[in-house]
């Protein structure tokens, strides 16, 4: 009994951590100690739990707790090896990773459930009986619902690892997919109310196998510039998912920490749609940048090109600099030589500044830990409110691997599929350099005439070598 | 235990606390903030080892080693990177340099 009250103690305090440790993640000052807290509940709440019960009591007790320990040790190792390797620039894809195997974990401990209650109802000599007999109304009901969640979280979050790690390029996969998924929505449904009314495990592994499939499904077709959006509405279901089966544990710690995580991440989701002038469900259904580029007023002129050296000397010479950084500069890991080239800017007597869309990259705040991983200092980095009154002032506009976040026509082209996203004015701004890889449109598909305008310079390459070009041309001035 | 309308009482309450913790959180923190949560739902863990711990065929015993194994990575993982990410927020100039590598 004693070991019980230490139990759920424990959980109790956990909840208690997470809390206020994610309270204190909101601000940049206790951000730190946030994480460490939540920690400690973690390891709290994991090793209490060995001591359960339920864990206990079992006839096969040491075989279990032996192959958790197995399960741990190789879930937490290859995610501790994996956690710890990824670059910083690599860690929006990541996230996505942990976040689907915690719907995964969390659409397991489902089944586990539903194939227990299955067996045990098929115990019963008159057959009579459903799974709901066995285990009450609503836990099965939760069960479900946080087993269909969770898979499509868990498959939905594989893909956008995968769409975001360049392994998987294609964003359409057949016709009418809109009507597939909700085909599929309905029957995963339709074998849901299966479960309900029976006691067989034919229907628990065609919903299983549907949701998985629905998960992927709908992600494919999600454009990269959205990703954001969906990894943390996928982030806001997997909590959701953890909170419904914590229900049906009887787990407190998991219903608090879960819900907790299913609404402040739902918030976030709408935050990050907010910036982006687009709505969950648009996201969803409207599929920008999903293979047909928006080709409305195909390509306007020509791309100038400028050199290194030209460019160089520009902002050598010039009053002020804002550098606008996007995901080009993230991949091409060119955060540390974009810095040095600041400095040298600024011994000059140059003002530089940086200017980040609120979703530039490929989460809102990217673009910060990436600048503060190479040393930017916090007083040099504005957003966007801040920044855009000022390009009028500015000499040069450096752009360097964003794209859509500088594109006008979400200002001024209506048919633009960006048409009302705030965007960096840099096209007010006296000269823009544009360091880019390629001729090829951002990750909206959606053509930018920015580049086409006549005080726009394009600086073609990888953005690190661009960068290094640059400061190059910047020293021989001496 | 929690049951029935005690447990309803809870997830409105928690639901509230999440929504109060986001309003007002600079956007610099969206992607820690994000990733702080994506590991404090690793709480999942914890049932997970409940789900593996009750187990009574090898089938459950499988699937309860997938939700264990998955959980694990969920709360590892989660961990790791926003310990990582948050880490540069240390304090503002001094030692930023040397932490760069």
């Amino acid at each position: 009994m004693s070991m019980d009250y230490l139990i759920e103690g424990s959980y109790f305090l956990a909840a208690v951590l997470f809390i206020m440790g994610l309270k204190q993640m909101s601000s940049p000052v206790t951000a730190r100690r946030g994480i460490l807290w939540a920690g400690a509940g973690m390891v709290l709440a994991t090793l209490v739990t060995f001591g359960a019960p339920e864990i206990l009591d079992s006839d096969i007790a040491v075989t279990n707790i032996t192959l958790i320990i197995v399960a741990i040790a190789i879930g937490g190792g290859f995610a501790w090896v994996t956690g710890k390797r990824v670059a910083m620039t690599d860690m929006p894809q990541m996230i996505a990773m942990y976040n689907g195997m915690g719907g995964g974990a969390a659409a397991t401990i489902a089944a586990v459930e539903l194939f227990k209650a299955t067996r045990e109802t098929q115990l019963d000599p008159t057959g009579s009986l459903t799974i709901p007999d066995t285990l009450g109304v609503d836990v099965t009901i939760l069960a479900i619902l946080g087993a269909i969640i969770g898979t499509i979280s868990f498959s939905g979050s594989i893909i956008a690892w995968a769409k975001l790690d360049g392994r998987l390029k294609r964003s359409s996969l057949l016709p009418a997919q809109h009507l597939v998924n909700a085909a599929i929505a309905a029957a995963t449904v339709g074998f849901a109310i299966a479960i309900y009314f029976s006691n067989d495990l034919t229907p628990i592994l065609a919903f299983f196998g549907l949701a998985l499939v629905l998960g992927i499904f709908i992600t494919i077709p999600v454009g990269g510039a959205d990703m954001p959006v969906i990894i943390s509405l996928f982030n806001a279901l997997t909590g959701l998912a953890v909170g419904f089966e914590g229900y049906v544990l009887g787990n407190a710690a998991m219903i608090i920490a879960g819900i907790v995580v299913g609404s402040a991440g739902s918030l976030l989701t709408h935050l990050m749609a907010v910036a982006m002038n687009r709505s969950v469900s648009n996201v969803f259904f409207a599929g920008m940048g999903s293979g047909t580029p928006a080709a409305a007023s195909g390509e306007q002129g020509e791309m100038k090109e400028i050199k290194a050296q030209d460019a160089g000397i520009l902002m050598s010479f010039a009053n002020q600099v804002i550098i606008i950084p996007g995901y080009g500069m993230a991949v091409a890991q060119a955060q540390h030589k974009i810095w040095e080239l600041t400095q040298l800017l600024d011994e000059r007597g140059v003002k530089v500044k940086f200017a980040i869309h609120p979703v530039a990259g490929r989460m809102p705040g990217h673009m910060n830990v990436l600048l503060a991983e190479a040393g930017v200092p916090y007083d040099m980095i504005y957003d966007m409110e801040d920044i855009n009154s000022d390009f009028k002032n500015t000499t040069v506009a450096l752009v360097i691997g964003a794209n859509d976040v500088v594109n006008p026509s979400a200002k001024d082209d209506a048919s633009s599929p960006l048409y009302g996203m705030p965007i960096l004015d840099a096209i007010k701004s006296e000269n823009v350099i544009v360091i880019k890889r390629g001729r090829g449109t951002g990750f909206s598909g959606v053509e930018n005439p920015l580049f086409f305008t006549d005080n726009t310079r394009m600086l073609f390459g990888d953005g690190q070598k661009a960068a290094n070009e640059l400061i190059v041309a910047v020293k021989a001035l001496g | 235990m929690i049951e029935g309308l005690a447990a309803l009482y809870i997830f409105m309450l928690a639901g509230f606390t999440g929504y109060e913790i986001i309003t007002r959180v600079p956007v610099i923190l969206h992607t820690p903030l994000m990733s702080g949560s994506n590991f404090v739902h690793g709480i999942v863990l914890v049932g997970a080892m409940i789900a593996l711990g009750i187990a009574e065929t090898p089938v459950e015993q499988a699937i309860g080693f997938v939700a264990v194994l998955l959980g694990a990575g969920n709360a590892v993982g989660g961990y790791v990177v926003t310990e990582r990410m948050l880490e540069m927020f240390k304090s503002s100039d001094k030692d930023k340099n040397e932490e760069a590598r």
